[in-house]
């Protein structure tokens, strides 16, 4: 059988070069605004700014890693902004997703598949189309340029996607260790708490992971619009400092790009498996 | 109270937190998008209704060109993607050494703050001293350098390239999971009957994978319809207009020159385009799954 495979998956010269060479443009278009943007995190600011092009930096150095927290010295409250305001998102998703998603992969109620389907509905707004109404909620709540401005709203689109993910991992628990916890006098509280929370952990795991990306990647419009005060800017609007009055300091830009994307990267390179079977497991529906 | 309507009860407050959130966070909005859209709401206290002023206002010819230009973005962005992202998935399918690696490569710009890998694109498309531009000179396609951005049609194809570039890792993955489905003795007997790669890539993936690319297709145009932060990051929509979408038409309007009334009357129209896309997206794929199921 597997010699098979291996038969089938033998192939020509001609055959891998191609691979070979598609796979080689494919990631040159992945990979090479982050080239790019790291070589001209090397380059000093006047070799930047010089014809004609030069893709490798001829005196490069790290100097802009060390004067980028110079010039714009809120940096650091940046960078933790945005891993505060993803960290309370993904615990305030977890706290209404867990029960949500068990609800909805075990309970037989009227109306479970419309309101399964109104959750899902959600995905199709983003926060962009709501904003005016956002905004007057946010006034009235008395939120305006504070955390939970950013907090709330980028929480509610996170929602959907993070049921539907849940509920998929919990349909898979089998039913009978419920039943034996009834059969034994078990509250459906307690058969929750106590049977379905463990179990479900590694699902719920996945769910923290996709929540916490997703709220890292995606915190722009509500800081755009629902804060002005600079100590609660996150990473992506913080970064905007380094846009002086006349010229983008681009090198200290990408520098500091680089340094914020760091915890992304770390991520990925340690949790990939989580991060494959969490985004296909949320796209198929 | 008999057990099952204990049990009732018990999902029904298990559901309610996220109910709660969701109707105070989303439902009210919309409500209230579509109430502010009937008056002359702006950056004042108090406001009056005003009827269908706001829509008689919209139905211009700027706007219907607004309306245009976003489903043109919309089909292109998500062509590529697919194209862009269904290629990929093949390639990355094939047994070669280091497909790992080019598996994790991919997940970058998926996963890195959207507005960062903008900033870098925004860099790529410098006219002087940008890395498109410089290459293209170098190698003689144009004569001296070119602002990407600053131009019309060049500012609209790059924003849409931004775009794709975002969008590409997630169509990837999900169409390599879905190539990775196919029962592999499928191949085993085409390969059996002497069937080419070609042929076996025609006749097996292709068919097998249509449910997948129907489905990620509608999933990447309501999101593509959506998309703010790339337009609002490279060009805020300029220059002149013409990487206006109406996303970025209904956060100037409001946001920008405070007039919420009509900004709310444009958002009511981008909400009925993704409802008719939303009903289209659930109605194809609970169709698929019946057809699948047999």
């Amino acid at each position: 059988m597997s010699n098979k495979v291996a038969m089938i998956n033998r192939y020509a010269w001609y055959e891998k070069l191609g691979i070979y060479c598609g796979i080689a443009l494919f990631m040159i278009f992945i990979l090479a605004p982050f080239v790019e943007g790291f070589l001209v995190s090397l380059k000093p600011l006047s070799m930047l700014f010089s014809s004609p092009y030069r893709f490798i930096p001829e005196n490069g150095s790290f100097t802009a890693y060390f004067t980028m927290w110079e010039s714009v010295p809120g940096f650091g409250r940046y960078v933790f902004n945005s891993l505060f305001i993803s960290l309370v998102v993904t615990a305030l998703v977890l706290l209404m997703v867990v029960p949500a998603a068990y609800a909805f992969a075990r309970f037989q109620f009227k109306g479970n598949g419309h309101l399964l389907g109104a959750f899902l509905a959600v995905n199709m707004f983003s926060g962009a189309v709501l904003i005016i109404p956002l905004f007057r909620l946010m006034r009235s709540m008395g939120v305006l340029n504070t955390y939970m401005a950013m907090i709330l709203p980028g929480a509610a689109f996170l929602i959907p996607t993070a049921i539907w993910l849940l509920r998929t991992y919990m349909l898979r628990i089998p039913k009978e260790l419920e039943e034996a916890a009834y059969v034994d006098g078990a509250g459906y509280f307690y058969t929750f708490r106590r049977v379905i929370l463990p179990l479900a952990r590694p699902g719920i795991a996945v769910v923290a992971i996709m929540t916490f990306i997703g709220a890292y990647a995606q915190q722009f419009i509500y800081a755009l619009t629902f804060n002005s005060k600079t100590e609660y800017m996150p990473l992506p609007i913080g970064l905007f400092a380094y846009f002086g009055r006349q010229e983008v300091i681009w090198n200290e830009l990408m520098a500091a790009s680089f340094v914020g994307i760091l915890p992304a990267l770390v991520v990925i390179f340690f949790m990939q498996r989580y991060l494959v079977s969490g985004l296909t497991a949320g796209a198929v529906k | 109270m008999n057990a099952r309507g204990s049990a009732v009860l018990f999902a029904w407050l298990l559901l309610l937190p996220a109910t709660i959130y969701i109707a105070v966070i989303v439902i009210y909005p919309l409500i209230d998008t579509i109430h502010l859209s009937f008056t002359n709401a702006s950056l004042r206290k108090t406001f009056s209704y005003v009827g269908w002023l706001n829509y008689d206002k919209i139905f211009n010819e700027t706007f219907a060109g607004v309306i245009g230009r976003t489903f043109v973005w919309t089909f292109f962005s998500v062509l590529l993607k697919m194209t862009v992202g269904i290629a990929g998935a093949v390639l990355l399918n094939s047994a070669i050494p280091g497909r790992a690696l080019f598996r994790l490569l991919t997940m970058p710009p998926w996963i890195v703050p959207m507005a960062i890998g903008i900033f870098m694109w925004g860099w790529m498309y410098n006219g002087q001293f940008g890395m498109i531009s410089g290459v293209m000179q170098k190698w003689g396609l144009v004569d001296g350098p070119v602002a990407f951005l600053a131009y019309g049609s060049s500012a609209f194809w790059a924003t849409i390239i931004t775009d794709v570039w975002i969008g590409v890792p997630m169509v990837t993955l999900y169409m390599l999971a879905a190539i990775q489905a196919i029962p592999e003795d499928l191949y085993e007997a085409a390969w059996t009957d002497g069937a080419s790669r070609f042929y076996r890539f025609r006749r097996i993936t292709l068919p097998l994978l249509l449910p997948a690319i129907i489905t990620m297709s509608m999933i990447s145009m309501i999101a593509t319809f959506n998309s703010f932060d790339i337009i609002w990051i490279l060009t805020q929509g300029g220059p002149s207009g013409s990487t206006t979408t109406m996303i970025i038409d209904t956060y100037k309007t409001a946001i920008g020159s405070y007039k919420y009334g009509e900004g709310a009357a444009r958002a009511v129209l981008i909400c009925i385009f993704l409802s008719i896309f939303t009903y289209f997206y659930f109605r194809v794929t609970s169709r698929l799954s019946q057809e699948y199921a047999r």
